[in-house]
């Protein structure tokens, strides 16, 4: 079969068009109905993660109060905290969620290339989700080895979940990297063969340059965390050492002997550490958009920035044993891998660079995408910084293993990339609702969840300094840990709670706003990028209508000098660029007003 | 154009439409194809890393190497078989004539089956002559490569057993060609790997 | 605008805090307390650099939100890329980095040469308890591996190698070290990962089963430390604790010599099971003539214990450890604990109670077994065992057909702190912390009953 030309693509392509609600919302294969079904199921998952971090706080912050925490559920809680947030929530959100919504809508095309796997991609992640779900309800409960499940500790008696949950949990991952890969075929092919007639890969908007490079990165990471899972399966369930050395069983000595601890390590965190930008380099091309389209300005330095996301992406495979500094490996390795950690900062300072240099000589419009667009660059810069504390291999020493590795990775991969994520879903409501969400409500959330968790995580890096050890029930009485350090843990959870529960106010928005919110037109931001240009709002199965769009420019026209208008669409000609101003969406003439 | 020249380009300069139909960058091949081969390069990720794993295992002083029974190399040798047929069932699919396609496409799969027949065989042959998983590490990294392997060719049977049906009820020949030649890409890139793992498992 | 004035509110305010905590507040790095003073020079330089970057780059920030925000008839310059400002900012990032990582990096190199002149000692870590482990007169640690673990050789040492002989165990979780000498830990577990944390040393490793870890650094300041495991170990992780006390060569040596050797260890007699029987006549009184205890006189159940649990408590009660305020019952066992002369006596005794014949009683506490079992094997099972027998291994008694009504009580005083907490308890500690699994009364009976149902 020779290559389709594209204008015969429209005929290439047989959409499904389902009728019965089941076909429509179900078993469904647009894009867009895709994505939402895996940003749900994704968001509802982080719900329950978010839940059981309250729940743990409580016990930080008030043991007292909380004593129906045994120390067996405290460390399921935090087990699977970490393992939902990062996996089932933000991997999901991103790649499942925004990748599945935009890159059709932002390439110019009518769906995914394989809409039918990109079907069976939602499904399996569902029946991922509901695996990991379903070791809530087994014997011993779920796993309560840590996310980074250490063997050979996950897999003895001293762990909670060492029997059934330990292997629900791989198993869930192993569905999970199944959904995953087959979502991200989809993806890399759609990004390289789908695109419109004149969308050159230098013209696309950095989202898509991001959740690219990202779903790359992803589908050579995962293969590692799936050796890693079934090495250790067969350990546990056949007798196996390959992670297993000669070791003691409350007492008794195992059949095990040799395997290594370290190798397991090494697997899980060359899948690890790409991970961290699986997640990151969505969310840098996301907010890259809302900044450029809210400060009416192009993204400043638009090559710079995709060097840097494929720079990042390539070195992120080269750092993984910097989490392993104090794990028994060679400490040779320290050398090579702080040097190519504190290497990686160059890039992605160019990035924090050029997203506060968008904003110089910009008109900014402050609505609530923006405010966590900016929030984001604030909680990125200080996470950033402190990375730059744990990747220099000898401050690893005093620090690893406390609260400043838990409060530096929250703000760099929690705090940071969820307020993306909301920036992101307020930023595209419009176009996949046709409403606008409540302006006020949204600005109310960014403040509690902004000013939340600062409160939550500046403190915590102190607690890390002092040196109170991560994933401990309780501190109990040591001589160096002044009491107050107890007072602050309670500060910290008062703070949790406070921001856990202001969620609510995003769910309500969003959920209030589907039926009620205004009417948002099809581009109510004035954006350039073609997701804004469809015919319908919210665009119908196949995106376009009778015919796909040609591309004549980057997706970066905003307040081009001699033109009418501060913003000239992707799929406009030279000769015919618009003159009449657009109207924007203002939040000053809006009825909802709050700038609190 | 190369993909450094691409991402040097300054996009904001040129205006009007860059390219003709196809987009830039785009690759020329059918969609199926861009990503199997995306795909074998997610399977050669997994591979490689149970290699490494197995190199860095063998290094820990518990290693007994396993000496690998003979009859691999009749298994190897129907492999090689199944995929020399795969090979003559797409020169014929890419031909006029389709004669003989039903014997070489469906000949090659059985070949396949065979091959995986007869590394079962050898599995219960080391597990009675007492090599079995738990005793050794070599035993064990034996045991689960070839097992991922065979795992591997079982799902492309899968897809080849529903071209097969097809081109037995008598689809054309035209229609299936794309499934003929993803299968022959997938079961030589399957040839290569198993071969690798071939000469490192009994070099070792 | 307010979004601007927020952001620099925030940057203003974190250094604040940050100074704060420096000078003075209680919130900073512990005093440090080996000759690591080049890990915290790194750290104050990362500090500088950081929070310069910080402090401008979100200023900066703030400033381009206010000055920048939108006004009528404002209109954003059209600038799509500096190429020199972004070359000068790359520049000046990567000074910035080769600052940080040029004194890391120096400083690492001397983390991973171990001094010549340093002293071996090793770490050995199992779930929950740390040990240790010193050269003796050879100055040579003889090999050890799990396969040797015995109660009577929890290090694994190899009879067989003459270099472990001399080697002097200290088989409780604290340890010593002279000031002023680099001491090189070598660091081994015998099931899962640990890692091995004084923080006012500043340095950390991971304790691995299969190989040996090591780190090294000279202590500088006289005084006791916690020892942490900062490796998530377990259910018992957060009990995981021991001390180091740093003291002059004279008293670490004084200390030294009063710990036992391996070959001490592996010398003690056997037990003479008629004196044992002898000394039990005592106790039989209150305990019963087959130690299958007495409630009206609340003598617990002993018939059943491991040996290695009844000396422990006997020596408890000997040094005060158990029977102090608030435990009047325990307080009995004090004077009649006395009545055994020395660590033989104690041995035999302890050795004839394991003798006896182990009935399991009958019931006397009722409660919900469901609740019981749930709260049991989700945070007891750990160390006493599925089937509530225990182990020497993570120092659990054995609970399964022992008396139920003073695990009741024994429960409720590690609850309310009259045991566990004297600071020579080593293992009652950890009960404090993991007592806390049964919130009230009435959950301590449901555990108690569904320990009734093993036997």
């Amino acid at each position: 079969m020779a290559y389709v030309p594209l204008a015969d693509r429209d005929h290439e392509m047989e959409l499904h068009h389902p009728h019965t609600w089941i076909g429509k919302w179900v078993f469904c294969q647009d894009h867009k109905v895709i994505a939402i079904q895996y940003g749900s199921i994704a968001i509802f998952t982080g719900l329950v993660g978010l839940v059981l971090s309250l729940l743990f706080r409580m016990q930080l912050g008030f043991p007292e109060t909380a004593d129906f925490i045994d120390p067996s559920f405290y460390y399921q809680a935090v087990t699977m905290h970490g393992m939902i947030m990062v996996i089932y929530l933000l991997t999901a959100l991103f790649l499942g969620g925004f990748g599945n919504y935009l890159i059709p809508l932002m390439c110019g095309a009518r769906d995914m290339v394989f809409p039918f796997m990109n079907m069976l991609s939602v499904w399996v992640f569902l029946v991922s989700v509901i695996i990991l779900m379903a070791s809530f309800f087994v014997t011993g409960g779920p796993t309560g080895g840590g996310w980074t499940l250490y063997p050979p500790q996950t897999t003895l008696a001293g762990t909670p979940g060492h029997d059934m949950g330990i292997v629900l949990m791989l198993i869930s991952l192993a569905v999970f990297i199944v959904a995953t890969t087959m979502g991200g075929l989809n993806y890399v092919v759609t990004v390289l063969q789908y695109r419109c007639r004149g969308l050159t890969l230098m013209r696309l908007p950095l989202a898509v340059w991001g959740i690219f490079v990202a779903t790359i990165l992803a589908l050579f990471a995962f293969p590692a965390l799936l050796v890693a899972a079934i090495m250790m399966l067969f350990d546990l369930l056949l007798g196996t050492s390959f992670f297993m050395p000669a070791i003691i069983e409350s007492g008794t000595p195992l059949d095990h002997n040799g395997g290594s601890p370290i190798l397991f390590q090494h697997l899980f965190w060359f899948f690890g550490h790409p991970e961290v930008y699986i997640v990151a380099l969505p969310a840098f091309g996301l907010v890259s958009d809302v900044l450029s389209v809210h400060a009416r300005k192009n993204i400043f330095g638009y090559r710079m920035m995709v060097w840097a996301i494929i720079a990042i992406g390539g070195l992120s495979f080269v750092v993984w044993a910097h989490h392993m500094y104090v794990s028994g490996m060679h400490p040779y390795f320290g050398f090579f891998f702080a040097t190519t950690t504190l290497i990686i900062a160059v890039p992605t300072a160019i990035k924090v660079y050029n997203w506060i240099l968008t904003l110089w000589e910009g008109d900014i419009r402050l609505n609530a995408p923006m405010y966590f667009a900016i929030g984001f660059i604030f909680t990125f810069i200080h996470g950033g910084l402190t990375g730059l504390f744990l990747g220099n291999v000898v401050i690893d020493l005093p620090l690893s293993d406390t609260y400043f590795v838990v409060a530096h990775f929250h703000m760099v991969m929690g705090v940071s990339p969820v307020l993306v994520v909301f920036a992101a879903i307020y930023h595209w409501y419009p176009k996949m609702s046709g409403r606008m969400y409540h302006e006020g409500m949204a600005k109310l959330h960014f403040w509690c969840t902004f000013l939340g968790t600062y409160a939550i995580y500046l403190p915590m890096h102190y607690l890390g300094f002092l040196g109170v050890p991560r994933r401990y029930y309780a501190l109990g009485s040591t001589d160096f840990l002044p009491a107050s350090a107890q007072d602050l843990n309670t500060t910290i959870t008062i703070a949790a709670l406070f921001v856990g529960a202001s969620q609510l106010l995003f769910l309500i928005n969003i959920i209030w706003s589907l039926r009620s919110g205004p009417k948002a037109g099809p581009n109510p931001w004035g954006a350039a990028s073609l997701e804004w240009q469809t015919p319908d709002t919210p665009p119908v199965h196949g995106n376009w209508g009778d015919s796909l769009p040609t591309v004549y420019r980057w997706a970066y026209d905003y307040s081009v000098p001699g033109a009418h208008q501060d913003f000239i669409p992707q799929n406009t000609p030279e000769s015919e660029e618009p003159t009449v101003d657009a109207e924007h969406f203002d939040p000053d003439t809006d009825g909802s007003k709050a700038d609190v | 154009m190369s993909f450094f020249k691409t991402i040097t380009t300054k996009p904001w300069e040129k205006k009007g439409v860059i390219g003709g139909l196809d987009p830039e960058g785009a690759i020329n091949a059918p969609n199926e194809k861009v990503a199997l081969s995306v795909f074998l390069v997610v399977i050669s990720v997994v591979f490689s890393l149970f290699t490494v794993g197995y190199f860095l295992r063998m290094e820990l002083p518990d290693w007994q190497p396993l000496s690998e029974p003979g009859q691999l190399w009749f298994n190897t040798g129907l492999l090689v078989l199944s995929s020399v047929l795969f090979q003559w069932a797409r020169n014929i699919v890419n031909s006029e004539s389709s004669k003989h396609l039903t014997a070489a496409f469906i000949g090659g799969g059985f070949f396949a089956i065979f091959f995986i027949t007869g590394q079962l065989v050898i599995w219960s042959n080391l597990q009675d002559a007492g090599y079995y998983m738990t005793s050794n590490p070599a035993n064990a990294f034996y045991y689960l490569m070839t097992g991922v392997h065979a795992v591997h060719l079982l799902g492309g049977l899968w897809v080849w057993s529903k071209s097969s049906i097809k081109l037995l009820s008598g689809s054309e020949a035209k229609s299936l060609k794309l499934s003929v030649e993803l299968c022959t890409l997938y079961w030589h890139f399957l040839l290569i790997v198993w071969i690798v793992l071939f000469a490192i498992l009994s070099n070792t | 605008m307010a979004l601007a004035v927020v952001v620099v509110l925030l940057v203003v305010g974190s250094i604040i805090f940050h100074f704060m905590q420096l000078y003075g507040g209680p919130w900073y790095f512990t005093e440090l307390a080996a000759d690591w003073g080049t890990i915290d020079f790194t750290i104050n330089v990362t500090f500088w650099v950081t929070g310069f970057v910080f402090v401008v780059a979100n200023l900066f920030m703030a400033w381009c939100v206010y000055k920048f925000r939108h006004k009528d008839g404002q209109k954003a310059v059209y600038e799509p890329e500096n190429h020199k400002l972004e070359i000068g900012l790359t520049v000046f990032t990567t000074v910035g980095v080769i600052a940080m990582l040029a004194p890391g990096l120096f400083v690492w190199a001397q983390f991973v040469t171990v001094p010549e002149e340093a002293d071996q000692y090793e770490v050995l870590g199992s779930q929950w308890q740390w040990q240790f482990r010193y050269p003796g007169a050879d100055g040579q640690l003889g090999a050890a591996d799990v396969s040797h673990v015995t109660p009577a050789n929890p290090f694994g040492i190899n009879p067989d190698d003459p270099n472990g002989q001399d080697d002097v165990v200290v088989n409780e979780p604290n340890m010593h070290l002279p000031v002023n000498r680099p001491a090189h830990a070598l660091l081994r577990s015998h099931d899962v990962l640990h890692n091995y944390t004084v923080t006012q040393f500043r340095v950390k490793m991971d304790l691995v089963p299969g190989l040996v870890s090591y780190l090294w650094f000279d202590p500088t300041v006289e005084g006791t430390y916690d020892i942490l495991c900062e490796e998530l170990c377990g259910i018992g992780h957060f009990v995981m604790r021991g001390s180091v006390t740093v003291e002059s060569q004279a008293e670490f040596d004084a200390w030294l010599a009063s710990q036992p050797t391996f070959a001490e260890t592996q010398a003690i007699s056997e037990p003479d099971m008629a004196a044992g029987q002898a000394a039990y006549a005592i106790c039989a009184s209150c305990h019963g003539a087959q130690g299958e205890g007495n409630q009206a006189l609340n003598g617990p159940k002993l018939a059943g214990q491991g040996a290695w649990y009844t000396e422990r408590q006997l020596r408890y009660f000997q040094t005060g450890v158990r029977g102090g305020e608030g435990d009047t019952l325990g307080a009995q066992m004090t004077s009649m604990s006395m009545t055994l002369a020395d660590d033989a006596a104690i041995r035999n005794v302890a050795a004839y109670i394991e003798s006896l014949p182990d009935t399991p009683l009958d019931p006397t506490v009722t409660g919900d077994v469901e609740n019981g079992r749930k709260i049991y094997q989700a945070n007891c099972a750990a160390c006493h065992l599925d089937d509530g027998r225990g182990t020497w291994y993570t120092d659990a008694p054995s609970l399964a057909g022992m008396s139920d009504w003073y695990f009741v009580t024994q429960i409720s005083n590690f609850g309310a702190g009259i045991r566990g907490l004297h600071p020579n308890d080593h293992y009652g500690e950890q009960m404090v912390a993991m007592a806390t699994a049964m919130s009230n009364i009435s959950e301590i009976e449901d555990v108690a009953a569904y320990i009734n149902t093993l036997r």
